[in-house]
């Protein structure tokens, strides 16, 4: 998904003679080719992302496309009044590239696990969130970026992953319906997709349930309008994401369900990682496991919450 | 040179005195403001406005107009009294300051004032921005320049020398730091709270070419600015100020840093001060 997201900036650099691309410390021959070419374009700052969002943003106010690159949680956490005040506060058309989105890193630890990403980004106002689900939805997302005259947090996760959005038309703002609305469905974002269409085959082949599955790869702006349709037609609702459950993706989905003035009786549950730093190493399918983030697990869960059983 | 607080008492003329007066409008005005960090920079601001920015009042946005960023945003009041002065602003909008409506508030708004180039306040954030605009002035080929006048309590952020370096690594010559060196930060003294000193050392070790200035000649800031016109790096003026500059009551005195709540006695000083 990370090279997939590169390569799109780099073929985005080749139409619009305003992009720079900004890293601070990435790994080496990281878009090589884009340095080639556009060399006067090309920035590696070192390890100052302060300094980085900073000069993007002065970049951006001379009508420059800067798209920024480092791990998620530097990107985040490291500089983030610079993400609020500089580019969110001035509302600055700057993408932020953040890699290792949720457990990925998870053997070099909790430095390194972006497990809030989604929380505290979600929170600035201006900013555009898109956690795309595999390197198709990416790249077709990141081609989208350029037209977008704001700030932009993009979520890489797990690389390698299946491709699972064959077909489907992403698009900056709207939510995709990977398995058709029923009366019970999961709402996924990023990579959980995944997780969510696994726990489907289950509950199919299992309970003989007909499970939906929408993918959320814009968090904020959230699509409401595509809510208000799988509200209508839900009972019940699981979400799933790899970020904690304050204030991510699933409580936004609360929060919108719960201004809607009607009668709606939709059942809501939101499944995320567990509200502590992470004490495992492993791999990333390790700890999700640990943290219930499964399709064992999450298929189990929707059959009880099915059938009103203890949850 | 010695630029302690006595050497730099300097008589103010007229036009600093004034400037100082459309300042004390929107103090007085607001009720409230940074008074101290705004008194030690009217020199500063009034040269850079007078004899050295590029700057369109009635085109703020112009592309040719040289970048000034007041990193020091808590500063604003100073760069309020001299965008009205110059035109960018009615005057009479001074006294709104702070105010529910205002478009002046205790710190600078690009987007509501005119002639601000960026919201500061939180401190830290006009160097880095400042290398952006700068470098991208050099891949545009455009010929303005950068100026961002930084807080000497400000200068603890780390993201300063963040930038400082950057600035070195692309020889970014159009790009120009005047810190405003009053030597008293909300605290207290600089040297007390987090020293600075060996400054100079400090700025030359980071690639800037550093010079110091009393920060209340005018002739000597003119000088100043002359002489870096054809500069071939970046550079740094440690500008020594005095805070509160002109009322001997606020001189160095850590309590008007920030003021509020004016009496009538205080109002009363503040303007016989500025008498000419």
């Amino acid at each position: 998904m990370r090279k997939t997201c590169l390569e799109t900036v780099f073929k985005l650099a080749k139409k619009n003679k305003k992009l720079v691309f900004i890293g601070s410390d990435l790994g080496p021959g990281v878009l090589d080719n884009f340095k080639k070419k556009y060399p006067n374009r090309f920035f590696m700052e070192g390890v100052a992302e302060q300094a980085i969002i900073g000069m993007a943003a002065g970049l951006a106010m001379q009508k420059f496309r800067p798209y920024v690159n480092t791990i998620a949680t530097f990107i985040t956490r490291r500089c983030f009044e610079q993400v609020v005040v500089d580019l969110c506060l001035h509302n600055l058309p700057v993408t932020l590239i953040g890699n290792g989105g949720g457990m990925v890193y998870a053997p070099l630890g909790p430095t390194h696990q972006a497990i809030e990403d989604i929380s505290i980004m979600r929170a600035l106002p201006n900013l555009t969130i898109l956690c795309p689900c595999d390197a198709n939805d990416m790249k077709q997302l990141v081609m989208q970026t350029i037209k977008v005259n704001g700030p932009i947090y993009i979520r890489i996760a797990r690389g390698g992953e299946k491709i699972i959005s064959d077909g489907f038309k992403a698009k900056i703002g709207k939510g995709l319906i990977f398995k058709r609305v029923q009366k019970y469905n999961f709402i996924t974002t990023g990579v959980m997709a995944q997780v969510g269409l696994d726990a489907i085959d289950k509950l199919k082949k299992k309970y003989n349930l007909n499970v939906g599955l929408i993918h959320f790869s814009t968090i904020k702006p959230l699509d409401k309008t595509l809510l208000r349709k799988i509200f209508k037609k839900s009972e019940k609702i699981i979400t799933i994401e790899e970020n904690l459950k304050e204030g991510g993706f699933g409580s936004s989905i609360l929060e919108y369900h719960s201004s809607l003035n009607n009668n709606d009786k939709t059942k809501i549950k939101i499944f995320g990682l567990k509200s502590s730093f992470s004490n495992k190493y492993g791999t990333q399918q390790e700890i999700l496991k640990e943290n219930n983030l499964h399709d064992d697990y999450l298929s189990k869960k929707m059959y009880r919450f099915i059938l009103n059983d203890r949850f | 040179m010695n630029y302690e607080k006595k050497s730099l008492s300097i008589s103010l003329d007229h036009r600093s005195k004034y400037l100082r007066k459309l300042v004390l409008k929107c103090l007085i005005g607001g009720d409230r403001g940074h008074m101290g960090s705004a008194m030690s920079l009217i020199e500063i601001l009034r040269v850079l406005y007078d004899d050295v920015l590029k700057f369109f009042p009635s085109n703020p946005k112009n592309e040719n107009r040289d970048r000034l960023i007041l990193s020091k945003g808590h500063g604003c009041l100073a760069l309020y009294a001299i965008l009205a002065d110059k035109g960018f602003f009615s005057k009479n909008v001074l006294s709104t300051s702070s105010k529910f409506d205002s478009i002046l508030g205790g710190h600078p708004e690009f987007d509501k004032v005119p002639g601000v180039e960026a919201s500061t306040g939180a401190l830290g954030h006009g160097a880095p921005i400042g290398i952006g605009l700068a470098i991208g002035a050099k891949i545009d080929n455009k010929k303005f320049k950068t100026f961002v006048i930084v807080g000497d309590g400000e200068i603890n952020e780390g993201s300063f020398w963040e930038a400082s370096m950057i600035a070195k690594k692309h020889k970014l010559n159009n790009f120009h730091v005047i810190i405003d060196y009053n030597k008293i930060q909300s605290y207290g003294r600089t040297k007390d709270v987090l020293d600075l000193e060996p400054l100079k050392d400090k700025l030359a070790s980071f690639g800037y070419k550093v010079e110091q200035v009393n920060g209340h000649d005018i002739r000597k800031l003119k000088t100043y600015f002359k002489k870096i016109k054809n500069s071939k790096t970046p550079t740094a003026l440690i500008s020594h100020t005095i805070k509160g500059k002109g009322f001997y009551f606020a001189e160095q005195n850590p309590f008007w840093h920030h003021k509020n709540f004016f009496t009538e006695e205080e109002i009363k000083k503040l303007n016989s001060c500025m008498k000419d």
